[in-house]
């Protein structure tokens, strides 16, 4: 009979990166952060251009993906980015999951860990969720979104684009016109520019650009005018349920639309258009500009690919993201 | 009636022989001998030999802590929340009525009171709610409430909207003889915000909680108390105009008394960015303006009080996202070491000053004995070691919650012992 030695459990579990690293905020990066995330970027875009595009690099790792928010291309890229690069991928919604059931995020948290994941990639509602997941369970975090709070891949693949289509960032002026207020979208790309110096201006109805949110190191201006000046003019989803009659942020959709929309006649010729999407046709973007040829919209979901393989490998391999944890310990 | 209801315990004897003693409601900061006999501070004689290091002063009051009793005994009894305060230094605290029942009738007070007597370790008042179930519609009986001992009024955790009713609430406490206490929080600018509205909120992507949210219910409850002529107390202020008006309405005369926490003198919004449910309270911690405006308040007067707002909540309560936690964080264990170790010995305020608004200063808002070391006072003493230093982690505490704000802290300064009605009740 053969020597049958038994499995230790260390065995089966892939190799540890020393220091837990996450993806949680723009502002845990810095600009050398960002510059190797771009080059891996553009380094998994050419292997995309092979016959065969998956890569064998992560094979053997697992990726979760836990969506408590719908999500159609940040949960598709992030999927598809984690097979490109051969990882066994989970994904789990909170419809139909334990959540219906009333589970916690918390319990949620451990019950996936029990599978040690290598990263866990989390979207949700609530600004602070992936600092819980950071905190329960043993995996890599890469925050998919929270909240109001930050959407860091859509970031990157927004300064890919833009690195791609007009050839770096530094100096570029980018408008961003819009709900501020409410979009995470909107607080990443203004951490994700000003880091990469561009310049940032922006754009909408007072009640929805936040106080303060200069000392960001970006300008502010109510006039929709102001987006001429800009290179790029990056447009934000303006969410319905904002427009509800008595939420008084603005008066109506038709006068958000009149003022601050869009529009082929308030923009410059050459002037490139963004957007995260879904986009609201006729609301904050005019159809018209939606579907010209200086629109990046379509570019911007092809880089997202590429980004989150360049996020998830880089994660599993190398590089100085940690979250930065205010310490109370011994002031003064 | 009393206010104050507690186990009726031993009364003990003591000596502190050659102690520093810090007595500000008598001007006093020397090396002194204090016994203590069958619970009354018997004599108070010059010390023999130069104080040993620790510092006698009396124990201190606060004004404001949820026992979460009747209702969430899980969270805090009152056993374990008195026993908390004694590790403290507090010879007295009180209750406030925001629990399941709300203490709004004089079944649910008597009730509180009862188990008191035979379950607090040090004595607690119990203040009852201003309308009943806190609904902000209708007046509760105050009268036969104070007649049962209810130390004072308030809504604490939700203001009295209809300005109205708190004009109805402050001309009827008058009956009571008891004072109104207020949180000060217009809903409609606070809109549902879980942190101050400044650059961390406009960064991090938080509804905001402006302090004019704070101010201008302020500014209204101090005008109608001016104009009803009845003595208003304003609960955890946090924000620099609420400062301002508060300071206007004292210089107009205005029967108006202020209580701060610890968190909002020690931290500001920029600790928000760590995420930590623990930093997360009602009203929210505010800018470095603000807090400077609130500690120039504790240091001239405006602000007597010192109250931790003490808040205990469940584990899995706080062990959720920033934005789903509930507000409110523990206190009752590190007020006076966090206190010590951020504004006293970094000189920004002296150490009397502290101890005067820890103790006298929430004692005289609300008519309770004021402790203080003479002879013939009941023994209400703290003793402290200002050389101690240690760490706060979640085995630190007595009370039944460790949603501390202050966890992986080092703090210096630590209450060794605790006498409160005469009593020992906690030593170190």
């Amino acid at each position: 009979m053969a020597d049958v030695r038994p499995l230790l459990r260390a065995e089966l579990l892939p190799p540890k990166s020393s220091a837990r690293r996450h993806l949680i905020s723009i502002a845990d990066l810095t600009r050398e952060d960002v510059e190797r995330l771009l080059a891996l970027s553009r380094t998994f875009a050419r292997s995309l251009e092979r016959d065969v595009k998956k890569l064998p690099t992560l094979r053997g790792r697992t990726v979760v993906n836990l969506f408590f928010e719908s999500s159609t291309r940040t949960s598709s890229s992030f999927e598809l980015a984690a097979k490109r690069l051969s990882a066994d991928v989970m994904s789990i919604k909170s419809s139909g999951s334990a959540v219906d059931k009333g589970e916690s995020l918390k319990d949620t948290l451990l019950t996936i860990g029990a599978y040690d994941p290598d990263v866990i990639v989390i979207r949700h509602a609530h600004i602070g969720a992936p600092n819980l997941a950071a905190r329960f369970s043993p995996a890599h975090v890469v925050n998919a979104g929270d909240g109001k709070h930050q959407h860091p891949t859509q970031a990157l693949l927004d300064l890919y684009t833009l690195d791609e289509e007009l050839g770096g960032i530094e100096g570029l002026h980018v408008a961003i016109v819009g709900d501020v207020l409410h979009s995470r979208v909107a607080r990443s790309n203004i951490q994700a520019l000003v880091l990469m110096g561009a310049r940032v201006t922006l754009v909408g109805p007072p009640p929805l650009i936040p106080r303060g949110i200069d000392a960001m190191g970006c300008e502010v201006s109510h006039d929709i005018r102001d987006i001429a000046a800009a290179d790029v003019v990056y447009v934000l989803r303006m969410q319905r349920e904002r427009m509800l009659e008595g939420a008084n942020y603005v008066p109506s959709l038709r006068e958000y639309t009149a003022r601050w929309g869009v529009t082929p006649e308030r923009l410059r010729p050459g002037q490139k258009v963004m957007h995260p999407g879904p986009m609201n046709r006729g609301v904050e973007i005019d159809a018209a500009v939606a579907d010209s040829p200086e629109s990046l919209v379509e570019r911007q979901v092809r880089s997202g690919l590429v980004v989150r393989m360049a996020v998830l490998y880089d994660l599993l391999t190398q590089g100085p993201v940690e979250i930065k944890v205010a310490e109370i310990e011994e002031v003064a | 009636m009393p206010m104050l209801f507690g186990k009726n315990g031993r009364r003990d004897s003591l000596v502190f022989e050659d102690i520093r003693v810090v007595d500000p409601t008598r001007g006093i900061d020397e090396a002194l001998t204090v016994t203590v006999e069958q619970g009354v501070i018997a004599s108070v004689e010059p010390a023999s030999a130069p104080a040993n290091g620790k510092v006698l002063a009396p124990a201190f009051v606060d004004p404001h802590v949820h026992l979460r009793t009747p209702g969430r005994e899980d969270e805090e009894d009152l056993a374990s929340g008195t026993r908390a305060a004694a590790a403290g230094g507090y010879c007295a605290i009180l209750a406030m009525p925001n629990t399941d029942p709300v203490v709004d009738s004089a079944s649910v007070l008597g009730a509180l009171t009862e188990a008191a007597a035979r379950e607090a370790e040090i004595p607690v008042g119990f203040l009852a709610a201003i309308t009943k179930g806190q609904g902000g519609a209708e007046l509760t009986e105050m009268v036969e409430l104070a007649e049962r001992g209810a130390a004072g009024f308030t809504d604490d955790g939700r203001p009295v909207v209809a300005p109205g009713l708190i004009r109805r609430a402050l001309q009827y406490s008058a009956a009571a003889g008891r004072p109104v206490a207020v949180h000060c929080e217009e809903p409609t600018l606070s809109h549902g915000g879980h942190v101050h509205e400044g650059l961390v909120s406009a960064e991090l992507g938080f509804g905001g909680y402006p302090s004019v949210a704070e101010s201008v219910m302020v500014a209204r409850d101090l005008a109608l108390a001016g104009y009803e002529e009845r003595p208003l107390h304003l609960l955890h202020l946090s924000a620099h105009e609420s400062v301002e008006e508060l300071r206007r309405a004292r210089a107009a005369g205005i029967p108006a008394t202020a209580e701060v926490t610890p968190h909002h003198l020690c931290l500001t919004d920029d600790a928000v960015r760590s995420l930590d449910p623990n930093v997360k309270m009602n009203p929210p911690l505010r800018a470095s303006e603000d807090r400077a405006a609130l500690i120039d308040a504790l240091l001239d007067g405006t602000v007597e009080a010192i109250a931790t707002d003490h808040a205990p909540h469940a584990r899995e309560e706080k062990e959720v996202p920033f934005e789903e936690a509930p507000f409110g964080v523990t206190g009752l264990e590190t007020a006076f070491s966090a206190l010590y170790t951020q504004l006293v010995e970094p000189g920004v305020v002296p150490l009397a000053t502290l101890l005067e608004r820890m103790s006298a200063g929430p004692a005289r808002i609300y008519g309770l004995d004021v402790p203080t070391i003479q002879v013939g006072a009941e023994a209400n003493l703290v003793m402290l070691d200002l050389d101690a230093v240690w760490h706060v982690d979640e085995g630190s505490f007595r009370s039944k919650s460790a949603n501390s704000w202050l966890l992986g802290s080092k703090l210096h300064g630590r209450v060794v012992q605790t006498v409160a009605a005469g009593k020992v009740v906690y030593a170190a």
